[in-house]
């Protein structure tokens, strides 16, 4: 039988929070997860993650907008239907293009804010109906909550108490 | 700590002596808690007023648009007045949420969530006049290039009416979009803390799972700014956009090419009169004061001198230049001395009283800090707004080239009543979020308790002196 335990602390106040976690990172015990009600600012860096990439994500899907929204003006206006409309003949896209700016810069921001809304739900395993992720519903109204996964629950629960937590919580896992 | 300071000659955000648990409180609270009298009454007056609007609307398709007052020389009338006028209002919306977020002002965490609600219930109000104006509504699809039977005949992406579509359906949807995912930690906040079935089971639905684990936090953020970096371009284009409705025509008094900044600042200038309006009931009735404080009004009343002032000036220049030209034709126009004493002399001199001469008293610090003269220059303001876009339309187009087609325009009151009924569903749609939603981004606001709430404001200046 696995002797791992899931230990959870929950602090009070997001300075008791980011104590306790420079106190795990001093002693090297790896902390599973913390969840906050609020983005505590620097938890991120003190649980060294890394940058995310949705940013970047973001920035494809806004070249795959523009270059939709291209390709739309050009077939629509110049390839499959071009027609002479109020004296302005449909010659070639580029000398076209001014006047298709609007649509090709929504299009652009409409692929860009969308999908990247679409990504991060992705990410995070967020769908409708989905289970609440947080294991203790106060910590998305005043508490803050530390996860471990380990088989020495005696020094954490010891370091827990010493960095003013409020209550702790063993389960198998 | 370093990281909660703020300096202490800036104004408290939050007033009253809260904790993170008290903002839970009373953001909740109204979600919770049965609806009062003064909600019962406002709701049932906005019902009637929809139901009466959508009975308009449906003698409208079913008789043609020949039931509004527009005739052959005025051919836009209130349908696109409106349209302009809540597509306006909807801009300040955007314009807390994403422009505010990326500048850091922290006074716009109490407004912002109200402010979008409002921007996209204004924009599903502005929606409704161009395609009951299509006449034949069945067919309204043809406005996005989907290949059809007919060869595929194609929209014209020369046309600024389909660069419209494009902006208004884009604005929509991201503004939707950015409202939501801003929506969800605190939609779980009130999952959490739903004590009966159905509430539990609406709010999980709504909250998608959302645990508020750090590396989720990150990405909430990552994704805050760059929708904010991209609402921000848009919000701009979107009103750019409508004013090209009217710029890149060849109609005396459209083409002009002053039309998008001016458009713009005179939606910011509405849009931020009619958040006013609404908030100013919303923090009573929801009992938000110490949230939406006398602070935020104010700094919201100078928005409203900056943004006033730029339409100030575009008035000006609009005036001297209609002069300047010496044309005839330019005499006619909505901002020229033939306006002001011609048959519309009413309309054009209720755009300067109301736009012009009553919000210059915000000037005024004891004005704008003032509920009272707050609550009514915001309804002046939204009034002078509709005339400004009544002249743009009605008033250009009644004098045309030829005199023997000058005419006036006469309202319906088929016209009156879409008008109205679009009041009442946007008053509805509001009531209803004021009801169900967390009217104030609780997650954001938590982060600057301790920099702007009054007690650790209170308490870092003990420690600093």
């Amino acid at each position: 039988m696995s002797t791992i335990k899931k230990i959870f602390g929950l602090y009070g106040d997001d300075d008791d929070l980011m104590n306790g976690v420079k106190a795990f990172n001093a002693k090297g015990i790896a902390i599973a997860e913390v969840y906050t009600p609020f983005p505590v600012h620097g938890l991120d860096v003190a649980l060294g993650l890394k940058k995310t990439r949705i940013s970047d994500a973001a920035y494809i899907y806004a070249v795959y907008g523009l270059t939709l929204g291209s390709v739309l003006t050009w077939y629509v206006m110049n390839f499959d239907w071009p027609q002479d409309i109020g004296g302005k003949p449909s010659f070639s896209w580029f000398t076209n293009m001014p006047a298709f700016v609007v649509p090709m810069f929504e299009l652009m921001v409409f692929c860009a804010a969308h999908m990247m809304s679409i990504t991060f739900l992705v990410r995070n395993k967020m769908y409708p109906f989905c289970p609440p992720q947080n294991p203790d519903p106060r910590t998305t109204d005043d508490k803050f909550m530390i996860e471990f996964l380990s088989d020495d629950v005696e020094s954490i629960k010891k370091l827990l108490v010493e960095t003013g937590v409020e209550e702790i919580t063993i389960k198998d896992a | 700590m370093s990281g909660h300071y703020e300096a202490p000659i800036r104004e408290p955000l939050i007033i009253g002596h809260k904790t993170y648990h008290d903002i839970s409180n009373d953001i909740a609270r109204p979600i919770e808690e049965r609806a009062g009298k003064l909600w019962w009454v406002s709701i049932y007056v906005a019902l009637i007023l929809f139901i009466y609007g959508f009975g308009c609307i449906a003698y409208t398709i079913g008789t043609g648009i020949g039931a509004w007052g527009l005739n052959r020389t005025i051919n836009w009338g209130w349908d696109i007045t409106n349209f302009v006028w809540w597509v306006g209002i909807g801009h300040a919306g955007t314009l807390i949420s994403a422009v505010l977020l990326l500048f850091r002002q922290r006074w716009r965490m109490s407004v912002n969530r109200s402010a979008e609600a409002m921007t996209i219930f204004a924009v599903v109000q502005a929606a409704i006049f161009p395609v009951i104006h299509m006449g034949r509504v069945w067919v309204g699809y043809w406005v996005f290039p989907l290949p059809n039977q007919f060869g595929s005949v194609w929209p014209n992406f020369n046309s600024p009416l389909l660069w419209d579509v494009f902006a208004i359906s884009t604005y929509f949807s991201v503004s939707t979009v950015f409202w939501f995912m801003g929506l969800i930690p605190d939609f779980a906040m009130i999952r959490d803390r739903a004590k009966t079935p159905w509430t539990k089971k609406i709010y999980t639905f709504l909250s998608f799972g959302w645990g508020g684990k750090a590396k989720h936090w990150q990405r909430f953020e990552e994704l805050s700014l760059v929708l904010a970096g991209l609402a921000t371009p848009l919000v701009f284009s979107v009103h750019t956009t409508v004013s090209f409705d009217f710029a890149t025509s060849v109609i005396k008094g459209w083409h002009s090419t002053i039309y998008p900044p001016y458009f713009v600042a005179g939606a910011i200038f509405s849009g931020f009169a009619m958040v006013q309006t609404l908030l100013l009931v919303a923090r009573k009735v929801c009992h938000l004061e110490e949230y939406i404080t006398i602070y935020h009004i104010e700094i919201m009343n100078i928005v409203i001198i900056l943004t006033g002032g730029i339409v100030t000036v575009a008035y000006g220049t609009e005036y001297f230049i209609g002069w300047y030209s010496g044309s005839r034709y330019e005499d006619f126009t909505y901002l020229s001395p033939g306006a002001a004493t011609g048959p519309y002399w009413w309309a054009f001199w209720a755009l300067i009283t109301c736009n012009l001469i009553i919000p210059a008293s915000f000037w005024f610090k004891k004005v704008r800090t003032n509920i009272t003269a707050t609550f009514i220059i915001a309804l002046v303001i939204n009034i002078g707004m509709w005339f400004e876009r009544f002249d743009i339309i009605v008033l250009n187009l009644s004098r045309d080239y030829l005199p023997s087609s000058w005419t006036m325009f006469k309202p319906t009151i088929i016209d009156v009543g879409v008008y109205l009924g679009t009041i009442g569903f946007f008053s509805t749609l509001f009531l209803l979020y004021a009801r169900t939603f967390p009217v104030i981004a609780q997650a954001e606001l938590k982060t600057i308790l301790k920099m702007s709430g009054k007690t650790y404001k209170a308490k870092e200046g003990d420690e600093h002196h």
